[in-house]
């Protein structure tokens, strides 16, 4: 391989071998005008892998810029490793979630695996030790093979990778629907905590000081994969197996202990992670960032394989890898450091004066390229964006309500869909209590992790209903800041801020890029309204298989506050007796509902109407009332509508059952998915004092000790009436009996 | 009484078992580093769970050579309190300081949920808080905790009373006589899958194995009396 001669500049002119490697012809030529010359195979290698979307952003950037990013409490917006919201007492939460989505579909154990390790290493890249790892996953439906395999090897991979590292991974939201058959998708969310004092920069100061390499070797794995991340899958992605990963979490266990030591040395002047374009853009951003620039020798590199290329060190995407500077002289005290875990910290380079970053290997200058150029200077596409015809069809449409006969079995059937039903044989396979500081286990709204030495704990959650935002980008992504929002505030947290990751089709068809700006919009004014600004996160486009779009899945990372541990809540009734209410009205809405989905196989019409006055005024009033005691169990109402959320709050296995009454339209009452609505149940004591605080709340039935669910309509006569234990049954047993 | 806290590479619960001691049980905690070759200044020794060297190989098999493993065997002959816990216990069976081995768990996957264990023998130095024949609270988390042995280590086990706890009800990973933890014959090398540091607070779920943690102390506050 390594006899193999690279194309001369002239060559990769006249052959268009840029092409290959993601450049369009206009970025090539800029390329040459940037630097007053043809570039050599290296540096066509470094523009174009920074140049792609997965590193620079260029197609998303003009509606990135939409999102709030700043707030009191933010600490660090977007533009680092991760964000960091401040949490009092000198400490911080540091939060991002990551795509890992290409390489899953193709290698889906170690796809997953090494997004996971990725998402970590930018938490602790900070500074910060991570504390809880989230996810949020979407397959097409498990009645093939295929998507079974892809499904099983997925949950494993994050359970390797996660488990091995002892991060808990507490939480996540799992979704299933033939849109994401050919691209699945694997967002991996991490959340670390850090003192304000620790907080650390990926920044090259200081002309002189030294560049060091620390971490596993660099081997041929994974060249190009933010070029692949960047491409639409076909049928021959497959044949890009070699541009995935191969994870080693001891590796990252050891580098993540190291790095902690590490920070604590005042020689440590700053600290990337070398994940997307590895040694590329770990080096060019930093000295990027800070106004410096960086020379190497190729040489000094640790190398697993012999002969590798100057192209190819470069762009590996090798795992578990960081770079860092260090002040001059001060190298041996970090060998020292590194040392006590077997790992080599190894003096690469040094920070230069002039903006460039310089590469030298076995003797001669292999690249010489402004750092800027590669990190900031990508260009910026302003895509064509318009509306596609299926949205203004489904907005003409009214959905009538299904019709429906059986409710019991209606439910049963509900409780059933693998999105709906209990996610338990996923996290069985998650070291989700490791660092003992789980409080509220995955299965909840949200996941409550205490804080070791204070009365506080932070709450955390992955959202996104998809369906909705097909059908309406603008109104499903408002949706999706809501309902993270609102399992945040179930848990008893007031909401911090999000992290998103924006999983979407190609941006070059226009209707693509509309529903982008139009999800984008959304959130957007729900991230205002609900001061949760957005701290950093990931855009992963051309999620599509063979010409086709995944829905648009911009998916919610949200973490919140939860200042005294008696506030901390949950979604299970607690005893007999107890009062239900529930909150907001529900309206005949069923496009994109699950019910919908269900009866029809597909979804159409309208997306639920959320006013955002009203969820932020309910929510504010709910956590209010949480945080003065008179709240026994909260529970959003969401996928399947009042009956599903009804049921799931009788899962805690304490065999208590609920006596409700319907009022209004039952079928609506029972299944639609209006939003903002909420399902609680209150001591009879605090009927008063609660009834007084949340407004909009309305008394529907009693916590029973017969382990059965009754409700009836207005007139008393029955709709369901059903033993506890046969639904949790339909809910347990769900994916189990699907994968078997 | 002073507790060693074992760290090898790749050792994560080394953190949970600090604190149940330190805040918990508020007995005195330290971590030992994998490399440390003296273990004199402490009453008892707790190996911790994990990935020791990632598992890459069979589960411990790596951290039972590592120094400080010489320096454990030294103190299990001594007579010391030696508990392995989870990925410790795989480490002791390596070592030889307890009989059998783990194998994948039945159903080839990763288990993490809290189960019943039986209190089997609560004679020994780390169950004589329980009652014979209690069902406790302690949750798992293994992807090999599935116990086997031949047929004649069986038989010294459950002649010389050596199995201390067993999985309630359902089986979670196929272990031979749902054997979840056994001790040696001295009575102070226990070995078990389950997580008690993971069970000392009932804010979490659970307190029931703050218990054994106060039977190590208890025996050894009495017999440093009787050995005064």
């Amino acid at each position: 391989m390594s006899l193999m001669l690279e194309p001369s500049p002239e060559m990769i002119k006249s052959e268009r071998i840029f092409a290959e490697m993601g450049l369009t012809d206009e970025e090539f030529a800029m390329v040459e005008k940037i630097l007053g010359r043809t570039p050599n195979y290296t540096e066509t290698g470094l523009f174009s892998v920074m140049w792609s979307e997965h590193c620079s952003y260029k197609n998303s950037k003009p509606v990135l810029s939409k999102f709030p990013v700043t707030g009191k409490k933010v600490l660090q917006g977007p533009g680092e490793g991760a964000g960091i919201v401040d949490i009092g007492d000198n400490q911080a939460v540091v939060f991002k979630i990551e795509s890992h989505n290409h390489p899953s579909a193709i290698e889906p154990y170690q796809g997953a695996a090494t997004g996971v390790g990725g998402i970590i290493r930018d938490v602790f890249s900070m500074g910060s030790r991570p504390i809880a790892m989230l996810n949020s996953l979407r397959f097409g439906e498990l009645d093939n093979p295929r998507t079974k395999y892809l499904f099983k090897e997925v949950v494993a991979g994050i359970a390797g990778y996660g488990n091995c590292m002892g991060i808990p991974t507490v939480g996540g939201e799992i979704q299933f629907d033939p849109s994401y058959e050919g691209n699945p998708l694997v967002n991996a969310m991490c959340v670390g905590l850090i003192n304000h004092h620790e907080i650390q920069k990926g920044q090259a100061r200081g002309i002189g000081n030294t560049v060091m390499y620390v971490g596993a070797k660099t081997g041929r794995d994974g060249i190009h994969g933010a070029t692949f991340a960047s491409e639409e899958l076909t049928e021959t992605s497959e044949a890009k197996r070699p541009a995935v990963q191969v994870g080693d979490p001891f590796m990252e266990k050891l580098l993540l202990e190291a790095c902690l030591d590490l920070i604590k040395s005042d020689a440590l002047v700053g600290i990337q992670d070398m994940g997307a374009a590895g040694l590329t853009s770990s080096s060019a951003e930093m000295a990027s960032k800070a106004g410096s620039g960086i020379e190497m020798n190729l040489d000094l590199i640790p190398q697993r394989e012999t002969g590798m290329t100057a192209y190819e060190m470069m762009l590996s995407e090798s795992q578990e890898r960081m770079l860092i500077v260090v002040k001059k002289g001060r190298e041996q005290e970090i060998r020292e450091i590194f040392s006590k875990y077997d790992l080599e910290a190894v003096a690469v380079g040094q920070v230069t004066k002039e903006k460039n970053l310089k590469l030298t290997h076995k003797g001669s200058i292999i690249a010489n390229v402004p750092v800027d150029a590669l990190a900031e200077e990508a260009p910026v596409y302003h895509k064509p964006s318009s509306e596609p015809d299926y949205f203004r069809e489904f907005q003409a449409m009214t959905i009538p309500a299904p019709q429906i006969s059986d409710y019991k079995t209606t439910l049963k059937d509900l409780l059933s869909q693998p999105t709906i039903s209990s996610k338990e044989w996923v996290y069985d396979q998650y070291d989700y209590m490791v660092r003992t500081n789980t409080v509220v286990a995955p299965g909840s709204d949200a996941a409550v992790v205490r804080i070791r030495d204070t009365n506080k704990a932070l709450a955390m959650t992955t959202d996104c209903n998809s369906r909705y935002l097909y059908l309406d980008p603008e109104m499903g992504g408002k949706i999706a800041v809501a309902e993270a929002a609102r399992n945040i505030i179930c848990s008893g947290a007031e909401p911090l801020a999000i992290t998103d990751c924006l999983n979407f089709g190609s941006p070059e068809k226009p209707e693509i890029f509309w529903q982008i700006e139009k999800a984008t919009d959304g959130m957007s004014e729900a991230c205002r309204t609900l001061q949760t600004p957005v701290i950093g996160g990931n855009v992963s486009l051309y999620n599509e298989t063979n010409g086709v779009a995944i829905y648009p899945t911009p998916v919610i990372g949200m973490v919140g506050l939860i200042s005294d541990l008696a506030h901390i809540t949950t979604q299970e009734f607690k005893q007999a007796g107890d009062l239900i209410y529930v909150i907001g009205e529900a309206k005949s809405e069923f496009g994109g509902s699950e019910l919908q989905k269900m009866i029809d196989g597909k979804i159409s019409g309208p997306a639920p109407v959320i006013d955002l006055a009203v969820e932020q005024k309910r929510q504010q009033h709910i956590l209010q009332a949480i945080q003065l005691g008179l709240v026994a169990s909260a529970h959003d109402i969401a996928e399947g509508g009042f009956a599903v959320a009804a049921a799931e709050s009788l899962f805690g296995q304490n065999g208590l059952g609920a006596e409700i009454v319907i009022k209004g339209d039952v079928i609506s009452a029972l299944y639609a998915e209006t939003q903002s609505r909420f399902i609680l149940s209150i001591k009879p004591e605090d009927k008063e004092g609660f009834e007084a605080l949340v407004e909009d709340a309305s008394l529907v039935g009693t916590v029973t000790h017969d382990a059965t669910l009754k409700m009836v309509n207005e007139a008393g006569i029955n709709l369901i009436d059903v033993d506890v234990s046969e639904l949790h049954a339909a809910w347990k047993g769900a994916i189990p009996c699907l994968l078997n | 009484m002073k507790f060693a806290v074992i760290v090898f590479p790749g050792s994560n619960c080394d953190v949970d078992m600090y604190h149940a001691i330190k805040d918990e049980l508020g007995e005195e905690a330290e971590y030992v580093w994998h490399t440390a070759d003296n273990l004199d200044q402490f009453d008892g020794i707790l190996l911790p769970g994990g990935f020791s060297y990632g598992d890459y190989l069979r589960s411990g098999a790596i951290a039972r050579f590592s120094t400080v493993m010489t320096e454990v065997v030294k103190a299990a002959n001594a007579g010391k309190p030696v508990l392995g816990i989870c990925n410790g216990f795989q480490i002791l069976l390596e070592a030889g300081l307890l009989p059998g081995a783990m194998r994948r768990n039945r159903d080839l996957k990763f288990i993490c949920r809290p189960v019943q264990l039986q209190v089997e023998n609560a004679e020994t130095a780390f169950t004589n808080s329980y009652s014979q024949g209690d069902v406790i609270n302690i949750p798992v988390a293994h992807g090999e905790g599935n116990y086997y042995c031949d047929e004649v280590t069986l038989e010294t086990l459950k002649a010389n009373n050596q199995i201390v706890f067993t999985y309630k009800g359902d089986n979670p990973n196929g272990s031979l006589e749902k054997i979840a933890g056994i001790i040696n014959q001295q009575g102070n090398v226990l070995g078990m899958m389950p997580h008690p540091e993971r069970a000392v607070d009932s804010l979490l779920g659970s307190n029931d194995g703050l218990m054994l943690f106060q039977s190590i102390v208890k025996n050894w506050r009495e017999s440093h009396v009787v050995n005064a």
